[in-house]
């Protein structure tokens, strides 16, 4: 029974869907607490998922292609999922609280994650456009929902609306470009895309349409110049909600732009790497100098993590496995770092309300030391200063630039985390140099403080032993290039 | 002994003793902060302790690295967590331990402010100093190198004077700048090469041209570390702004990371490349003795004018370092330790009348011999140190350095002795307005002498000052032999 083995293949989406679906309708008919119990059934539930997806593919470079050939289940897809998972579990436990407290407190809030969760579960796997197509699509509309969800304020909705407009040409274009591949080629499926393209020398049609697919992907991972929504968006939405937008979808975006440039598109190596380069450089100096000026903590952050997104474009241009195996620590490495520095703004509340300005952390490590010592480690993390962990994401992506050959590309990079670093310093030096202003209310939620806890430790300690993610990171690496569509990668490089 | 892994324990020990300050609570200030301070000086202390154990191990007789500890850190690279003392090293551990305690019982009543957060950014750095001389593993180092900014940063930003921002934020982000790019060339040569062991790196042949990019890369990092004309504008306004024993360090061990990687990298590993540029070195070094010797005569602020002396002693450093020869070499390490004793020593000294005046300008003094005469002698003896009188460590550095000039180029020497000329000047005219003269301000009249605890911070310096003027010998013959080995690697 070739339909239900399969099936076993997708437990984990499988799974996700049907406990999305479980929970929405616990959540409709449960009269009293419905938040709470549909919240507290997600956490297990999105566990359980991450769980099934350990394990399902072999180590090293096994490829399981189901329903033919759909869907891809390999090592690099765990990976990917895994992180995702992790990171939405991670939000949406600081965001308990914080949600109660900021009239968010619906039981739609998580299970929107969760399909959101389920949409990036099937873009991550995806070895065909259409699945590509289908899995981003159901993200992002989970995703303009949660942008929007607090539909009473103004600058709510008016996020969600922006974002679903942008978000449409984008899926637009990403379309588009499908479609003349498709046009072009006779076929979506990635294993034939990647043999047919392998020769290198392609047609124009073929090469615009892959201009329009890398545009497309472009806006989700919210590269220059396709960022224009991040700022607007970061800033209107629900602190809660951003904060899930600056980790989980970013990582899944991430992973399928890896996915196809590495997959049908590796022949056209030489093509593309001039498109990645471009994001990477005019991303990583956009995010640092827009950076500087900002006076909104969830702006800055933006920026941030447009910077970010830049700065793994990098590793991606290296075109190597050692480039995809940087990518994969390095979105680890941002998740938990991401993850903590969101969960100390989101603690940033004062007399009942959410404040916002960069300016009301004056004084912080006076009032909450605690809080100020964690948000700092953050900040250097993100500055990519040792022996934090966001230096190593920093290392192993210029390593893999320079080993492939673009010393500029990563000189470039490394001045642009200088210009980045002085706006990090800048919240140190708000913090500790500063006289303090009010405190802030206690933090919403108990929930808060170990994930925050968790999250520093990991960023502190990474560089005592970071093997297990290295060696993970290097299968999801092999996994992602298999010997077939490898020729041309290999040929291209030095 | 032998087999403890003594390097591991001076790194560690002052990062246990920052874990053990840390749990203190803060109920009490006055007692939450005596009992920082005391765990940190004993802490401190046991460093120095286990770095003179290591020193009285030490065996000079060979080049090769002791005390090696190599454990596998990330094995997918190679990476290793490798440590490692040879006769350049050594001396630099011993006066980061030297210095630490030092500070930390020079700032005892002086930093009322958050002590605890205090010690525990001491303790780290000095940690992070001890672990920068003993890496043996280009990652291992970088880590270290950089890190250091992290404490610095905070020490300048949270306890230093009124532009203190402005200041730390430039020291920070000048320093990153040129780290950023060592980081690219460790990589470069990591790709090259396959390994980050420093001594593999060492007999690594990079092309010629490779080796000139490499160079100016490790360059704009140790340049700016040194700090050597003209990115040294870092140095005047982070050490004015710096507290006390922030000065200390950075002047006493900070500035010494520049000329170590000159020494432990650029050297022997991209030796061709050294040579080529050793011209432009030479330059840049006596531009900065002559210039800055003449910019230090002009200044009001006493810690200004020593920090610009400080960028003069430091282009001796670097002239002896690239003249390619025993002595030389010798006398630069000989004058890197010198100016580390007597630059920190001499920022006590402003520090020790500012705690009871809060001014540095030179102009808000004269007649302190007058009330305080041993505070007087102290002075006396780190200006005379400063401006290399025989018998003084100064002397013996610069004399060194001047020697090994003369061989590589008698135009750079001639020039360079102009540099003593002029710090004789602007030290001596210091000392005059400072110490001697009238006491017309009023407040100066009630000025109290040194007290038992700063003179307990300078007794080990003054000791260390005369005892390597006058016997140097245990110190050079412990650098001899891995000079000539570094001078064999150069010379390939």
């Amino acid at each position: 029974m070739q339909s239900l083995a399969d099936l076993g293949a997708i437990l984990p989406e499988l799974w996700l869907a049907l406990a999305a679906m479980g929970l929405l309708m616990l959540g409709v008919f449960t009269r009293r607490n419905a938040a709470r119990v549909v919240f507290w059934l997600t956490i297990p539930a999105l566990v359980a998922a991450a769980a099934l997806v350990h394990g399902q593919a072999g180590q090293g470079p096994d490829r399981n292609e189901v329903f033919g050939g759909l869907v891809v289940i390999d090592a690099f897809g765990d990976f990917m999922k895994t992180l995702v998972a992790v990171g939405a579990v991670l939000v949406l436990v600081m965001s308990r609280g914080v949600a109660r407290r900021e009239g968010m407190d619906r039981f739609e809030y998580p299970v929107l994650v969760m399909f959101a969760l389920l949409g990036m579960f099937v873009m991550i796997s995806a070895n065909d456009l259409l699945s590509l197509y289908v899995g981003l699509e159901m993200q992002s509309l989970a995703l303009y929902v949660c942008a929007a969800f607090r539909r009473d304020d103004l600058r709510s909705s008016e996020a969600g609306l922006k974002y679903f407009v942008l978000g449409a040409v984008a899926s637009g274009m990403l379309l588009y470009g499908c479609s003349m591949i498709y046009g072009f080629t006779g076929t979506a499926s990635f294993t034939a895309l990647s043999g047919l393209l392998a020769g290198g020398d392609p047609s124009p049609g073929i090469v615009i349409g892959l201009v329009f697919i890398a545009a497309g992907l472009a806006f989700k991972i919210s590269a220059v110049p396709f960022h224009m929504w991040t700022p607007d968006v970061y800033e209107g939405a629900p602190a809660p909600v951003t904060a899930f937008f600056s980790i989980a979808p970013k990582v899944a975006a991430m992973a399928v732009l890896l996915r196809v440039m590495a997959g049908p598109f590796a022949g056209l190596f030489d093509e593309w790497q001039q498109i990645v380069v471009l994001l990477a450089i005019a991303s990583m100096v956009l995010g640092a100098v827009a950076a500087i000026a900002q006076t909104n903590i969830k702006r800055l952050m933006a920026y941030s993590s447009i910077g970010h997104a830049g700065f793994a474009l990098v590793a991606l241009a290296a075109g190597s496995a050692a480039g995809v195996q940087a990518v994969a620590i390095y979105m680890a490495i941002y998740v938990a770092m991401g993850t903590g520095a969101w969960g100390c703004i989101l603690i940033m509340r004062r007399q009942g309300s959410r404040t916002e300005a960069i300016a009301d952390l004056a004084g912080l490590s006076r009032n909450h030391p605690r809080l100020a010592l964690c948000f700092a480690i953050f900040m250097f993390s993100l500055a990519g200063i040792p022996p934090l962990a966001g230096f190593f994401g920093k290392f192993y992506v210029v390593m893999a630039a320079i080993d492939a050959g673009l010393p500029v590309l990563a000189i470039v990079a490394v001045l642009a985390s200088v210009v980045a670093a002085f706006y990090y310093l800048r919240i140190v030096k708000i913090m500790y140099f500063d006289e303090p202003g009010e405190a802030f209310d206690s933090p919403p939620g108990r929930e808060i403080w170990p994930v925050i806890a968790a999250t520093a430790a990991f960023t502190l300690l990474f560089f005592v032993w970071s093997g297990p993610l290295l060696d993970s990171a290097a299968a999801a690496a092999v996994a992602l290039l298999p010997e077939a569509a490898d020729t041309a990668w290999n040929a291209t490089q030095r | 002994m032998h087999d403890w892994p003594l390097l591991s324990i001076a790194i560690f020990l002052p990062l246990i003793g920052a874990a053990l300050v840390l749990p203190i609570r803060n109920d009490d200030r006055e007692r939450a902060a005596a009992n920082a301070r005391w765990t940190a000086l004993w802490t401190s202390l046991a460093v120095l302790v286990v770095v003179a154990a290591i020193w009285a191990m030490f065996d000079p007789s060979t080049a090769r690295f002791q005390f090696v500890e190599r454990a596998p850190w990330i094995p997918a690279y190679g990476v290793e967590y490798y440590l490692g003392i040879d006769g350049i090293s050594l001396f630099l551990i011993v006066l980061s331990a030297l210095l630490t305690p030092v500070c930390i019982l020079c700032s005892w009543n002086a930093v009322k402010l958050r002590a605890k957060e205090y010690m525990i950014a001491f303790l780290v750095m000095e940690s992070f100093m001890i672990g920068v001389f003993c890496a043996l593993d280009f990652v291992l180092f970088y880590l270290f190198f950089e890190a250091i900014l992290i404490p610095m940063f905070l020490i300048i930003g949270i306890w230093g004077g009124p532009r203190r921002i402005y200041s730390a934020f430039k020291f920070f982000l000048y320093t990153l700048v040129g780290s950023v790019l060592l980081l690219v060339a460790m990589l470069t040569m990591y790709s090259e090469a396959g390994t980050t062991s420093i001594p593999e790196l060492m007999n690594a042949d990079f092309g010629e041209d490779l080796q000139l990019w490499l160079w100016l890369a490790m360059f704009a990092s140790f340049a700016v570390k040194v700090p050597m004309w003209p990115v040294h504008t870092w140095l005047p306004d982070a050490h004015v702004e710096a507290p006390t024993a922030g000065s200390v360090i950075l002047a006493g061990v900070l500035l010494k990371m520049g000329a170590y990687g000159f020494v432990r990298f650029s050297l022997p590993m991209l030796p061709d490349a050294s040579e080529f540029f050793a011209p432009l070195i030479f330059t840049l070094s006596i531009v900065a003795i002559v210039w800055t010797s003449l910019v230090a005569l002009m200044q009001q602020d006493m810690k200004k004018l020593i920090a610009y002396s400080s960028v003069a002693h430091m282009g001796f450093v670097t002239i002896g370092i690239f003249s390619f020869n025993q002595q030389g070499i010798e006398g630069s390490i000989f004058q890197m330790l010198s100016h580390g004793v007597v630059s920190a020593a001499l920022f006590l000294c402003v520090g020790v009348v500012y705690d009871r005046i809060h001014s540095r300008e030179i102009a808000r003094y004269g007649g302190l011999v007058n009330r305080m005469p041993r505070y007087a002698l102290v002075f006396m003896v780190f200006v005379l140190a400063a401006v290399g009188l025989p018998g003084t460590s100064g002397f013996v550095g610069e004399f060194l350095v001047l020697i090994g000039a003369f061989q590589a180029n008698s135009w750079v020497a001639l020039l360079a002795t102009t540099g003593i000329v002029l710090g004789a000047a602007y030290m001596l005219w210091l000392y005059r307005r400072v110490v001697f003269g009238e006491l017309l301000h009023a407040d100066l009249k009630r000025i109290a002498d040194c007290n038992r605890r700063e003179l307990l911070c300078f007794a080990p310096l003054i000791a260390a000052v005369l005892v390597m003027g006058i016997w140097p010998d245990p110190f050079l013959d412990a650098m001899h032999a891995s000079v000539q080995q570094l001078l064999a690697q150069a010379a390939r």
